[in-house]
């Protein structure tokens, strides 16, 4: 296939991982708000959109690693890429079908990883950045962030137990306005550059910028757009599992929980470390749950979320070396792939309209199992 | 292998003592302001039940809001350049 053409089908691949990047974290950001009656959901993700949108312009360092230093960028081709970006793109969509919370950084690192493994072997990936910059921050994150948000929750209802609840609720319910703005705004620096890496790299991959180069203004502009957008669409299933599923968060939790994850993303973003805001925000929610009682919170929906997570990182990294072992084959291979993925999509679509979750029931509480009710009765 | 320790546990540290001041003096700032808001709980003279005085439940409010908005803002510094 041309390379220039190939370029184009890489960036606009891309680009539709990234506004199912958008879509599937917009939970990060408003899932509490809306839960927590902070935000309007319509509101909500029109403010995480614009914020995305504005973060994606505040900093670089994640796009650098990504396209500096997961893989041997002399040994994968743009095709590899394409390959690796459409397991991640799958990963993504399946996801939000069932409502989980999952890493889209890491479905994009496993899809990269896989595709590279099968264009250039093992050697083509370097495992000591890989273990560095994403294993290790995988498993440390959420646990990080739980253990932050458990202890500040705690002492903020320390702290206001003697305080007038409706002032409380007013207050941390504005206060939740802000700190909901900074998640999104963190979402946009950390993940919006996640792409902007990744075209980064098809464009050094295809001799097009030198290697090392920064992402150009075109490149930023797109991704921060394209993930806006996505954040508009709002990925609703996934805002009900964490808003309404974990636990019954009231202001507080929510500020608190948001608060952590903002301080953890911004952080980790200015030392150049792609954390997945995913796993920070559900850490962070998990343990504003705990902060105020340990048994309030579902255990078992965060059984379910451990469980995607541990799948990520190989599921997508299996789509992604078939889709390299087809598209290697040639133009009607990158062909097949693409119509594949498109009808796979489609599917996924159709199957979520049979029961569809929109900003008007986001915050309908899940009904009890029937044993519940027979146990009541 | 080489592991970098010492940017996990920055980042670890940092976003915890940020957390941490953000939320409580958002906390304190919420008692204070709730020391101004009318009639008392269980407290005297007009205060809430920690027997906080409106006027100085205000300042405390102002003060602590101000705090943290200076954190927030120099993270954001920090970030930005």
């Amino acid at each position: 296939m041309n390379v220039s053409l190939i370029v184009v089908v890489v960036v606009i691949t891309a680009l539709v991982f990234d506004f199912t990047n958008g879509f599937h974290d917009t939970a990060n950001a408003m899932a509490t708000s809306i839960a927590t009656g902070a935000l309007r959901p319509k509101v909500a993700v029109a403010i995480a959109g614009c914020l995305n949108l504005v973060g994606a312009f505040l900093s670089v360092q994640v796009a650098k690693t990504i396209s500096g230093g997961l893989v041997d960028e002399t040994l994968i081709t743009p095709v590899v890429i394409f390959a690796g970006l459409v397991g991640a793109i799958m990963w993504n969509l399946m996801t939000w079908l069932v409502g989980l919370p999952s890493s889209s950084s890491h479905a994009l690192f496993g899809g990269l990883i896989g595709a590279t493994w099968v264009a250039g072997g093992a050697d083509a990936i370097h495992v000591n950045t890989v273990v560095n910059k994403v294993i290790l921050p995988a498993v440390l994150s959420p646990v990080v962030a739980a253990l932050i948000a458990v202890t500040v929750t705690y002492l903020a209802f320390r702290v206001i137990s003697r305080a007038r609840p409706g002032v409380v609720s007013r207050g941390f319910k504005l206060s939740q306005t802000v700190s909901a703005s900074m998640v999104a705004l963190a979402h946009g620096t950390n993940d919006a550059q996640k792409t902007m890496g990744v075209i980064t790299l098809t464009l050094i991959t295809a001799g097009m910028v030198p290697v090392g180069s920064a992402p150009p203004f075109w490149v930023v502009m797109a991704a921060g757009l394209a993930i806006g957008l996505g954040t508009y669409a709002g990925g609703w299933r996934i805002i009900r599992t964490l808003g309404k599923r974990v636990s019954d968060i009231r202001p507080v939790q929510g500020f608190s929980a948001e608060t952590t994850s903002a301080a953890v993303i911004l952080t980790s973003t200015h030392l150049g470390l792609p954390l997945s805001t995913t796993q920070v925000c559900t850490g962070s929610i998990f343990g504003a749950a705990a902060g105020r009682r340990l048994a309030s919170v579902h255990w078992g929906t965060a059984g379910r979320i451990v469980l995607a997570w541990s799948f990520t990182l190989p599921a997508a990294g299996v789509v992604g070396a078939a889709a390299s072992w087809l598209a290697a084959t040639g133009t009607v291979g990158v062909i097949v792939v693409g119509m594949s993925a498109l009808a796979a999509a489609a599917g996924i679509y159709g199957v979520s309209r049979r029961t569809p979750v929109t900003a008007a029931n986001v915050n309908d509480v899940p009904r009890r199992p029937a044993a519940d009710l027979d146990l009541v009765a | 292998m080489h592991i970098d320790w010492t940017s996990l546990v920055t980042v670890a540290v940092v976003a915890a003592a940020a957390a941490l001041s953000v939320v409580l003096l958002v906390a304190f700032a919420i008692v204070g302001l709730s020391a101004r808001s009318g009639l008392p709980v269980d407290g005297p003279d007009g205060g809430d039940a920690s027997g906080t005085r409106p006027g100085v439940g205000t300042a405390i409010a102002v003060l602590c809001l101000l705090a943290a908005g200076l954190i927030v803002c120099y993270g954001l510094y920090l970030i930005i350049t």
